[in-house]
């Protein structure tokens, strides 16, 4: 057998000498902290990806240039693109993951794919990861998953409160009996996270659950469609990404479902899922996860010491989209665990271990949101041991045709239905992996 | 000059036959053997590990498997993806439903499940061929994928449908560290490529050949098709789904169907023909250029200190890459394996020109 | 019954969609014999090339069919580009080499035309009604619905389809081209240029793409996931023949009828989400009947 790893060799000189060329980084610049951004902008999903990595990357410019860094420790980060593909986000994930002095902060993977193989990785090397509005539902339980941050709300928290909406307008969850509700997903994990809660709901309150799956990328959903029309239920949720939102909506224009009956999840109401479909958008709602469009205190400050200086990450106009703010407040909650974390092992670049206690003990009140410039788009959060979410409340907004506005008040994710189900599962994980559950009541 | 044979005389029957009859064919394999098993492990780093090596050691097998089928024996499949899955998903259930079941064992087992699973797939071979033949074997790509969602058994009722790899226990050694994991890899495919090799020299590899070439002329002199094409897809699924089953539980720890969706299919497909068709050594070569160069790619601007946006490097990443293909393509049509041959040839006669 | 004959009228519409595409790989394969896996990247290329150029020139007199001009040439262009540095060096190699050629061109114009024009979502409205028609309303008890904007992709496939039609049966370079499918090196002996043969093809096929583009680029706003479309042409591809026009259409519309009524119909029994493999289980059955396709040239192996 004839072997040539010429090819081989070459790669092998090439990343060493890269290696070479980040540890001499290392050494010149200590008072550093290593935050990675695992982003998509290119391929099938760009058009949801670009916005998420502009906000993540413009407030996390925006730390560095307003504070200098967080308690004089400046932030470096560095974009790995994924193309939403778990096998390039694990590679992106090894290639940061020592990355300055103190190794990577935390990881937003912002895929469920690449989440799922993460959790495996991420207790080994230590680093937390930050899956705000995905991932694994059952990670809300951190004496199991102690490395997963579910925050802002799960999946299930998403269906959860969409079905109290859907109580709400109807007079009273008992008025949903006999009611038809339809879960137009991607088929992917993704997708069909939602469907144990909402077999549960429905067992609950007598409705009749119809999940209809749309293959990926989602780019012909006829069929789908014509089973909602044939079958006409009262609601359709869509759990849907990328292109599958607005063929979504173009599709229920085809066969004349109203749109203010349909409700996405908070990855199924930004702009590039209403904008293609134009005027027959209008009415359409969808969940949003804290916040939805528009502009706040904060976004002065970016557009002030990012935009204005030549260093904002996107377009000026785009600054305040969904996906944007998404990102922005993602980035908001890894400083805020950094910061926490500084605040118990010292001011200075911390590891992720570190960060970790910090996102555990993250503790945003009213106060401390508003000085942040966050007012109006975040209820107070508290994450800890036992919770990993920090906070399950949510809103309905709808496309009004030019723009999202909100249609409901806060809703809180139901515990007593929810915390059963995520004690279940994080025990089958655990008991899968031979994971001792940590006692909460000491940590 | 380096690879003068004059002089090594065969005096038997067993050196006319063994698998490297030229001196210098055995030591570069020794010295590569050598790197590969105690040099890199010696200077490596963890990402390499994790990254790399590890990754371009899992697909190196899953394109040997498929060379097996597309080079010896003609027959174009577009299914490995799915098979890789079926590999994957049998090696989990295995596990989990057999406690105390090794994970060699369990892998192999997997790898007789997709054989099985290979073979069905290959019956329309018979009948159909070319590309007629590979988009057919998307059927098994697509069928095998919506099955692995949808049966919910597969997947140990995992309600996302997304499932997640017991640690690996060998001989009461656990495989978690990096160096481990890629020391299990690295020997299962030298095991696999010794006999891939076998296999084709041998009776079953000429009438694979012989099949290709002209399966109504191979029938002719007495070749048994449907022999000869089941066997195929039988032993490259074998390859196939242990590959699979590695690259779920020992690559990624965590998957989902999408990770065996039908881009792996033609990254591999793309992997034998760049690599060379019908060569074991172009299954390593096209699994370093079709895994490795989008990695390297996407990395070099950084490496040089150029600026430039995530978005432009991955854009440039896939314009470059393509660019290559079509470079490699035109050099040497027949793959890169085909140029290493050239290359030896020519170091025949260095510094001679005749 | 009227529910019926929605989803078989939607499926065959669909399907029309996906012949749309099928058309491009049949136009190259019957010239030349190449499986041309860059065919979505191509609708992709043209299609971004579109809108964009509509964005830019928003304001001159007719910013649609201006675009549409360069539009155009640009694929123009792109056939000779590609017969010049891919096609030409590789003559008289493996079917193979030259299929994994296509894949290369397809990353290149993947990655060529995002970072030129952009990687984001693009509305084209280039007119295509949205809204649905209910017909038969007298016959059935609530009509049967027909989206508008299929109907006009129907209309428009059949366009194509005749056109290309004449274009193969009634003038020189069709049947110049025809003499090429059926023979190389006959074709040459006989003084026809075999790379201007293929610039005309890669053209056509350019053209094809440029349409299907903009038919699925006002379905589904124009992005990358224009150019994983081509999948879904790849069943309609073997049921029909690669090398048949008409195969395209006739495989269009039974694999989209197929898949539609096989969702609808039996997919509930399962779980769901059967159409994808369906397409391709339906395409290997009538592939065991003809192993060429439904209206495929039948070889003859000899030894």
């Amino acid at each position: 057998m004839e072997k040539f790893f010429s090819l081989k060799i070459l790669v092998l000189g090439a990343a060493a000498a890269g290696a070479l060329l980040a540890a001499a980084q290392t050494f010149a610049q200590a008072n550093e902290q290593f935050v990675p951004a695992l982003v998509y902008r290119s391929g099938p999903y760009a058009p949801n990806g670009v916005p998420w990595a502009n906000g993540y990357s413009d407030y996390l410019t925006l730390v560095n240039e307003r504070d200098g860094g967080i308690n004089g420790v400046k932030i470096v980060f560095e974009e790995c693109e994924t193309g939403y593909s778990t096998d390039r986000g694990v590679e992106c994930y090894e290639r940061l993951k020592g990355k300055g002095p103190t190794g990577a902060a935390v990881f937003s993977p912002l895929s469920t794919g690449i989440t799922y193989a993460l959790t495996e990785k991420a207790p080994v090397d230590k680093i937390p990861l930050i899956t705000m509005g995905y991932g694994r539902s059952e990670s809300v339980d951190g004496s199991v998953f102690a490395w997963n941050f579910p925050l802002l709300g799960t999946y299930w928290t998403a269906a959860d409160v969409i079905i109290q909406y859907i109580g709400q307008i109807n007079g009273g969850l008992d008025k949903l009996k006999g009611k038809k509700i339809a879960l137009v997903y991607h088929d992917s994990p993704y997708g069909k996270e939602p469907i144990p809660l909402l077999n549960e709901r429905a067992k609950r309150h007598g409705f009749e659950l119809l999940t209809i799956p749309v293959t990926h990328p989602g780019v012909e959903q006829k069929a789908a469609w014509l089973q909602v029309r044939q079958n006409r239920p009262d609601y359709v949720l869509l759990w849907g990404w990328g292109v599958m939102n607005s063929t979504a909506i173009k599709e229920a224009v085809a066969v004349n479902y109203p749109r203010d009956h349909m409700i996405g999840v908070w990855w199924a109401g930004a702009e590039p899922d209403v904008l293609p479909a134009g005027e027959d958008a209008k009415g359409y709602n969808s969940i949003a996860l804290q916040h939805s469009a528009g502009q706040i205190a904060v976004h002065a400050d970016i557009l002030k010491n990012v935009y204005d200086k030549g260093k904002g990450a996107g377009k000026r106009e785009e600054v305040g989209h969904v996906l944007y703010n998404r990102g922005m407040l993602n980035a908001m909650l890894v400083v805020e665990s950094i910061r926490t974390a500084q605040g118990k092992y010292g001011r200075k670049p911390m590891t992720g271990e570190q960060v970790r206690w910090g996102i555990e003990n993250l503790n945003l009140d009213q106060n401390r949101i508003k000085q942040l410039g966050f007012a109006g788009m975040l209820q107070p959060l508290k994450v800890s041991c036992n919770d990993h979410e920090g906070v399950r409340h949510a809103r309905i907004h709808q496309w009004d045709g030019a723009k999202w506005k909100f249609v409901s008040d806060w809703i809180e994710g139901d515990n007593t239905v929810l915390r059963p189900m995520v004690d279940e599962a994080a025990k089958k994980y655990a008991k899968e992996k031979n994971i001792t559950p940590r006692d909460c009541t000491k940590a | 000059m380096f690879y003068r044979e004059a002089g090594q005389f065969k005096t038997s029957y067993g050196a006319d036959q063994a698998v490297f009859p030229i001196l210098q064919d055995r030591v570069f394999i020794a010295l590569w053997l050598a790197i590969g098993f105690i040099l890199v492990p010696l200077v490596s780093t963890e990402y390499l590990f994790r990254a790399i090596f590890i990754p371009f050691l899992i697909m190196s097998l899953a394109a040997l498997g498929l060379n097996l089928l597309v080079g010896y024996c003609g027959q174009l499949s577009l299914g490995t993806g799915g098979f890789m899955a079926v590999g994957a998903y049998a090696a989990y259930n295995l596990s989990v439903r057999i406690p105390g079941l090794n994970p060699l064992v369990a892998f192999l087992l997997a790898g007789g499940v997709t054989t099985v699973v290979g073979i069905v797939f290959g019956i329309p071979s018979l009948r159909i061929r070319g590309y007629y033949l590979a988009v057919a074997t998307l059927a098994a790509q697509f069928f095998l994928d919506w099955v692995f969602s949808r049966v919910a058994w597969f997947t140990n009722n995992s309600p996302s449908g997304s499932i997640t790899a017991p640690p690996i226990t060998l001989f009461s050694l656990t495989f978690e560290t990096p160096v481990k994991k890629y020391l299990l890899c690295l020997a299962i495919l030298v095991l696999f490529a010794v006999v891939a090799k076998n296999i084709v020299r041998g009776r079953i590899g000429r009438v694979w050949m012989a099949t290709r070439d002209m399966d109504v002329a191979a029938e002719i002199i007495g070749i048994r098709p449907m022999y000869a094409k089941l066997s195929a897809f039988a032993v490259s699924s074998f390859f196939i789904g242990v590959a699979g089953a590695l690259w779920a539980s020992v690559h990624l720890g965590s998957w989902e169907p999408l990770a065996f969706d039908i881009n792996r299919s033609f990254s591999i497909l793309f992997m034998v023909i760049i690599g060379g068709l019908s060569s074991i050594l172009g299954s390593l070569l096209g699994a370093a250029f079709i895994t490795l160069l989008p990695l390297l790619l996407n990395q070099l601007p950084q490496w040089f200190g150029i600026a430039i946006s995530t978005a432009m490097i991955s854009h440039l990443e896939s314009m470059i890459f393509g660019a290559l293909i079509v470079f490699f393509l035109i050099v040497e049509p027949l793959g890169l394996a085909r140029l290493w041959h050239i290359g030896k040839e020519k170091l025949r006669l260095w510094p001679f020109p005749y | 019954m009227s529910f019926f004959l929605e989803v078989l009228i939607g499926g065959l519409m669909a399907g029309v969609l996906y012949s749309l595409v099928a058309l491009g790989f049949v136009l190259i394969f019957k010239a030349s014999g190449v499986f041309n896996f860059a065919q979505g990247a191509m609708v992709l290329f043209a299609a971004l090339t579109l809108v964009r150029l509509m964005e830019i020139l928003k304001g001159t007199f007719s910013p649609f069919l201006l675009a549409l001009a360069i539009t155009i040439a640009v694929m123009i262009g792109l056939a000779l580009v590609i017969e010049r540095l891919v096609l030409r060096p590789l003559v008289n190699q493996a079917g193979i080499s030259l299929f994994m050629a296509t894949i290369g061109i397809s990353y290149f114009l993947d990655g060529f035309g995002q970072s030129v024009w952009g990687s984001d979502i693009y509305k084209l409205d280039i007119g295509m009604p949205k809204r649905s028609l209910t017909l038969f309303e007298s016959v059935f008890e609530g009509g049967v619905l027909v989206p508008g904007g299929d109907l006009v992709a129907t209309l428009i496939a059949g366009l194509l389809v005749a056109g290309l039609a004449i274009f193969f049966q009634k003038t020189r370079i069709g049947r110049a081209l025809r003499a090429v499918a059926d023979d190389h090196q006959a074709a040459q002996s006989v003084g026809i240029p075999l790379n201007y043969i293929w610039i005309i093809v890669w053209t056509a096929a350019g053209l094809v793409a440029l349409v299907a583009g903009m038919v699925w680029g006002s379905k589904l706003g124009v992005q990358f996931s224009l150019a994983l479309v081509a999948l879904k042409a790849l069943p309609v591809l073997i049921l029909g023949g690669f090398e048949s026009i008409l195969g395209a259409i006739v495989g269009g519309l039974i694999i989209g009828a197929g898949e539609k009524l096989s969702e609808v119909y039996l997919g509930p029994l399962v779980g769901g989400g059967i159409e994808n493999w369906f397409a391709y289980v339906l395409a290997l059955l009538f592939l065991l009947v003809r192993p060429e396709g439904l209206f495929g040239e039948k070889h003859i192996d000899r030894v």
